[in-house]
C-alpha cells in the first residue's frame, strides 16, 4: 500500500435516541479506491456518510480524512458530497452555474464575492459532467438525471480528495446509468470514491471493492463478499437477495 | 399628483413608502424563496409586544419594537432550531405571546394610548421625520448585510444541508436573516401596520418571481413593484379618502391577482397554439 490513506474510520459507534445505528465500524480507504457500500434501507449507510462529513458526532471512535478529524472545518473542503435527495425547491430562482459555485463556499470565505477562478472551476466541473451547455438554465428546468449531474459537478468543483455519493442511481434513468458510471470511472483516477446503495446490482459491476453495512460493516478490502457477510448484513436467505446480482460478486460463494 | 406633494406630511409619506419598499423587496425575496412567510408573520405580530413596552416606558414605541422584535426573532429562531418543537408550533406560540404582552403593557400604561390604531393598521401620513431617519439607517443595515452575505444567504436558502456540508455557519446565517426580517418589520409598522406587514413582504417578491429566475433581478423588481404599490395606494387613498395601509395592500394584491390571471391566460393560449 504505497498510496496514502484518505479515509480512516476506527471503532466508530453512532447512536440515535439510544438506538445503535453504527456499531464498531472500521474502514481504511486509500487514494483511488472505489468502494461500493451496500446494505438494507435503514442499515446506517447515510448515517455513515453524514458522520464522515462531520454532520453527526460519533459516540465513540474516530473518523479521519487525510489525517484530520472530521470535526475539523478544513476537512469540509476535502470531501465532495452528492446527497440522495437534494431537498431544494424546484422553483428556486438560481441557475446551474450558481448552484455549482455553491461547492466553492466555506466558512473562511464569508463576505467575499466569487472570484474569476471560482467561475472557471465551476465551468470546468460542469464540462466534466457534460452539462456546460446548460449553465444558464434555471435548476428546476432540468430532468432528474441532469440535476444529479449538476450536483456531482457541485461536489467536484472544490477539487475533493474523497467523493461520497448517496444512492446516486435513484434519480438517474436507466439509459443514463451507463454514462454515469463512465463518469465515475474517469473520476476514480483522481480521487477516492465511496458510493452507497441498497441495490447490489446498481453498484457491483463498476466498483473495485464492496462492503456490506447493516449496523456493522463487513469489509475485507476486496470486491468479493461472502454469502455469510451478505446474510449477516441483510438477515435473510442469500437466494432472496442474490437475484440479479452479477455472477462474479458471489463467485467465492463455496470457497470458504 | 403634484398638488398633494405640497404638504410636508405627504412628502414624508412618499419617502416612507420608498424606504419601506426597498427593505420589503430585498428581504421579501428571501422570505419567498426560503418559504419563511409564516415565521415572518410571527415576527411581525410579536413586534406588538415591543410597541406596548415602548408605551409603558414612555419612549418612542418604534424603538421599543426594534429591540423587542429582534429579541423575539432570535427567540423564535432558537426555539425552532434547538428544540424538537415543530416550527409552526414555535412560531404560533411566540406570535401570540408577543401580542399578549403588547396588550398587557398598554393596559398597564396610565391614560389613553394615542394612535395605537396606527401601529396595528398603519398610517403612512403620520410618519414623523425622526422615524424617516431611523428607516434610512435600517435600510442601510439591510443593504449592507445582504450585499456582504449574498452568496451565503442564497446557498443557505437553496440547500441548507449542503451549506452545512460546506462548513457554512448555517444557524448563524438563519438567525441573521431572521434579524433582518425583524428590521424590515419595524420599518413597515408605520406604513401598513403590524397586521398588514406580511402582505408587503410577500406580494412584491412573489410577483417579481413570475417575471425572473434570477435572484438579484427578483430583488430589484420587487423593490420597484413595492414602490409602485405604495405610491399608487397612497395616491388612491388620498383621492378617495380611504385608510392608506389597507389601500396600499389592496392595490398590490389586486395587481398581483390580475397579473397571475393574465399569465395563466397567456400560457393557456400558448399551449393551445402548440397543440
Amino acid at each position: 500500500m504505497a498510496q496514502p490513506v484518505v479515509l480512516e474510520i476506527e471503532d466508530l459507534w453512532v447512536k440515535y435516541d439510544g438506538t445503535v445505528v453504527l456499531e464498531a465500524v472500521n474502514l481504511s480507504l486509500y487514494h483511488r479506491d472505489f468502494l461500493g457500500i451496500i446494505g438494507p434501507n435503514g442499515g446506517g449507510k447515510t448515517t455513515l456518510l453524514r458522520t464522515v462529513l462531520g454532520l453527526i458526532d460519533p459516540d465513540r471512535g474516530r473518523v479521519r480524512v487525510m489525517g484530520k478529524p472530521s470535526s475539523d472545518v478544513n476537512v469540509r473542503g476535502l470531501i465532495g458530497y452528492v446527497p440522495q435527495y437534494s431537498l431544494f425547491d424546484r422553483d428556486f430562482p438560481v441557475n446551474v452555474r450558481d448552484v455549482v459555485l455553491m461547492g466553492r463556499l466555506g466558512a473562511k470565505r464569508l463576505f467575499h464575492n466569487y472570484r474569476p477562478a471560482d467561475i472557471d472551476a465551476a465551468q470546468k466541473a460542469l464540462k466534466s459532467v457534460d452539462m456546460l451547455e446548460y449553465q444558464d438554465r434555471q435548476i428546476g428546468r432540468l430532468s432528474g438525471g441532469q440535476q444529479q449531474r449538476v450536483f456531482v459537478a457541485r461536489a467536484l468543483v472544490g477539487e475533493p480528495k474523497l467523493l461520497l455519493l448517496d444512492e446516486p442511481m435513484a434519480s438517474v434513468d436507466t439509459a443514463m446509468q451507463e454514462g454515469f458510471y463512465q463518469l465515475l470511472a474517469r473520476l476514480k483516477k483522481e480521487m477516492t470514491i465511496v458510493i452507497v446503495s441498497h441495490d447490489i446490482s446498481a453498484v457491483s459491476i463498476y466498483v473495485d471493492k464492496i462492503a456490506c453495512l447493516n449496523r456493522r460493516l463487513f469489509y475485507h478490502g476486496t470486491k468479493e463478499i461472502s454469502a455469510d457477510d451478505l446474510e449477516a448484513a441483510y438477515q435473510c436467505p442469500i437466494q432472496m437477495i442474490a437475484h440479479g446480482v452479477p455472477h462474479r460478486v458471489l463467485k467465492k460463494h463455496g470457497d470458504r | 399628483m403634484t398638488e398633494i406633494l405640497q404638504y410636508e406630511f405627504m412628502q414624508n409619506a412618499f419617502w416612507a413608502g420608498l424606504l419601506a419598499a426597498i427593505a420589503c423587496g430585498i428581504i421579501g425575496t428571501y422570505v419567498i424563496v426560503k418559504r419563511m412567510v409564516f415565521i415572518s408573520g410571527g415576527i411581525a405580530h410579536a413586534s406588538f409586544g415591543g410597541i406596548g413596552i415602548g408605551y409603558f416606558m414612555g419612549i418612542n414605541p418604534i424603538i421599543g419594537a426594534l429591540v423587542f422584535t429582534i429579541a423575539s426573532a432570535l427567540g423564535m429562531g432558537a426555539l425552532v432550531r434547538r428544540t424538537r418543537l415543530a416550527e409552526d408550533t414555535a412560531i404560533g406560540i411566540f406570535w401570540s405571546i408577543g401580542m399578549a404582552l403588547g396588550i398587557i403593557f398598554i393596559a398597564l400604561t396610565p391614560g389613553y394610548a394615542p394612535d395605537l390604531f396606527s401601529y396595528l393598521f398603519g398610517n403612512i401620513l403620520t410618519v414623523p421625520a425622526s422615524d424617516l431617519l431611523l428607516m434610512v439607517v435600517l435600510d442601510a443595515v439591510i443593504i449592507l448585510a445582504v450585499s456582504l452575505l449574498y452568496k451565503e444567504f442564497t446557498a443557505f436558502s437553496f440547500d441548507e444541508e449542503f451549506g452545512r456540508v460546506m462548513g457554512l455557519p448555517v444557524e448563524r446565517l438563519y438567525l441573521t436573516l431572521l434579524c433582518l426580517i425583524a428590521l424590515t418589520v419595524v420599518l413597515m409598522i408605520r406604513i401598513v401596520g403590524i397586521i398588514l406587514i406580511i402582505a408587503l413582504l410577500t406580494i412584491p417578491a412573489a410577483m417579481a418571481r413570475r417575471f425572473t429566475s434570477n435572484l438579484k433581478k427578483m430583488m430589484m423588481l420587487a423593490v420597484g413593484l413595492g414602490i409602485g404599490f405604495t405610491f399608487g395606494g397612497l395616491w388612491l387613498s388620498y383621492a378617495v379618502d380611504l385608510p392608506s395601509g389597507a389601500t396600499i395592500i389592496l392595490v398590490g394584491g389586486g395587481v398581483f391577482l390580475i397579473t397571475l390571471g393574465f399569465l395563466k391566460l397567456q400560457s393557456r393560449r400558448r399551449e393551445a397554439r402548440n397543440a
